[in-house]
């Protein structure tokens, strides 16, 4: 069953919760990883991972640079789920 | 029967499973063999995550190459999985962006220096500290991209790897009375996370695959980790300070 994009926010927060300790309800829609959440890119990567493990996508390396808010994340998930 | 059946094996470098590293875990594991991981600080988390992602579970132990307690507490660390390697793999680099590029005329020697401990003097470093694990005939595989040339941005990672290829050679020379064999896998661009950190690493990659008489898919890095595999393997019993192309036959070509 695909996870709605609600519940791949709540998700992706709890990582991005683990990764960098930043409380989940900052990880909104609209911030940037970089820009507004600080996110260097090895803990981008160990994001992506984690994101594909818990969702059980592919996000190809390609693909990481044009994820640049928590928004589009999201999206990419949402479109890649089987 | 696997050609790493029975077979224990040291592989640095598994940060994701786009690492040649991580490859050439999966083949060994698939070749029979027992795989043990190292990696470091930060990075430990993901190689965690990849270690996870390979067809059986491996360990990680702590290693940064540079770290003199860590080197020095390596066997012990390695001992709690298994009490004897045969193989190690080397598959650490690292230079600071200022160092590649394409401004190899600016670069500093403290930046340089890192490239050269790192990337080179590791596999000293790794070869000796895994040494007393190291079973006769054992064999110690090391990661390169051919530094007899001058590449386009690749700067002083390619001198790096000239110490490195030169470092390996007297590995060879110095570890050979204990039977323990020490080659070189190099391999054509592959675009992993350490390529992706070279600015312009495109650059590298044009016309690799017209000029290698076997074309060539920079987004495969089974060749390479098949090679790293083999050599780990007891099919190259008299081969020592060798460096592998696996390149398409890149190396071979004049134009």
């Amino acid at each position: 069953m695909a996870y709605t994009e609600q519940e791949i926010l709540t998700g992706l927060a709890e990582i991005v919760n683990e990764e960098t300790g930043l409380p989940t309800d900052s990880v909104e829609l609209e911030k940037s990883f970089t820009d507004d959440l600080d996110i260097d890119s090895l803990s981008m990567m160990t994001i992506v991972t984690q994101a594909e493990d818990k969702f059980g996508v592919t996000i190809p390396d390609d693909e990481v640079k044009n994820l640049v808010t928590v928004g589009d994340a999201v999206r990419f998930i949402t479109g890649a789920q089987a | 029967m696997g050609l790493l059946d029975g077979k224990t094996l040291l592989i640095t470098g598994v940060l994701t499973n786009a690492s040649i590293a991580f490859h050439a875990a999966r083949l060994a594991q698939e070749e029979g063999a027992e795989v043990i991981l190292s990696s470091f600080g930060r990075q430990a988390k993901l190689t965690q995550l990849a270690a996870k992602r390979l067809p059986r579970p491996a360990p990680v132990v702590e290693l940064d190459v540079t770290d003199a307690e860590h080197l020095a507490g390596l066997e012990a660390a390695v001992r709690e999985h298994t009490d004897r390697l045969d193989a190690v793999v080397h598959s650490i680099g690292f230079a600071p962006q200022s160092v590649m590029g394409g401004r190899f005329l600016e670069a500093e020697w403290p930046d340089v220096a890192t490239a050269v401990e790192v990337s080179a003097f590791s596999l000293k470093s790794l070869a000796v500290a895994a040494a007393p694990l190291l079973s006769e005939g054992g064999s110690v595989v090391g990661l390169t991209f051919d530094a007899r040339f001058a590449w386009p941005v690749y700067d002083w990672m390619g001198v790096a790897k000239a110490a490195f290829e030169a470092t390996s050679r007297y590995l060879a020379r110095d570890l050979g009375e204990r039977n323990i064999r020490v080659n070189l896998v190099s391999a054509g661009p592959i675009k992993t996370t350490a390529a992706r950190s070279i600015p312009g690493f495109e650059q590298m990659e044009s016309n690799w695959s017209e000029r290698a008489p076997l074309g060539w898919d920079s987004k495969d890095p089974e060749p390479a980790a098949r090679a790293v595999v083999a050599l780990c393997s007891d099919w190259f019993p008299a081969t020592t300070g060798e460096m592998v192309h696996v390149d398409g036959g890149f190396h071979a070509m004049g134009q």
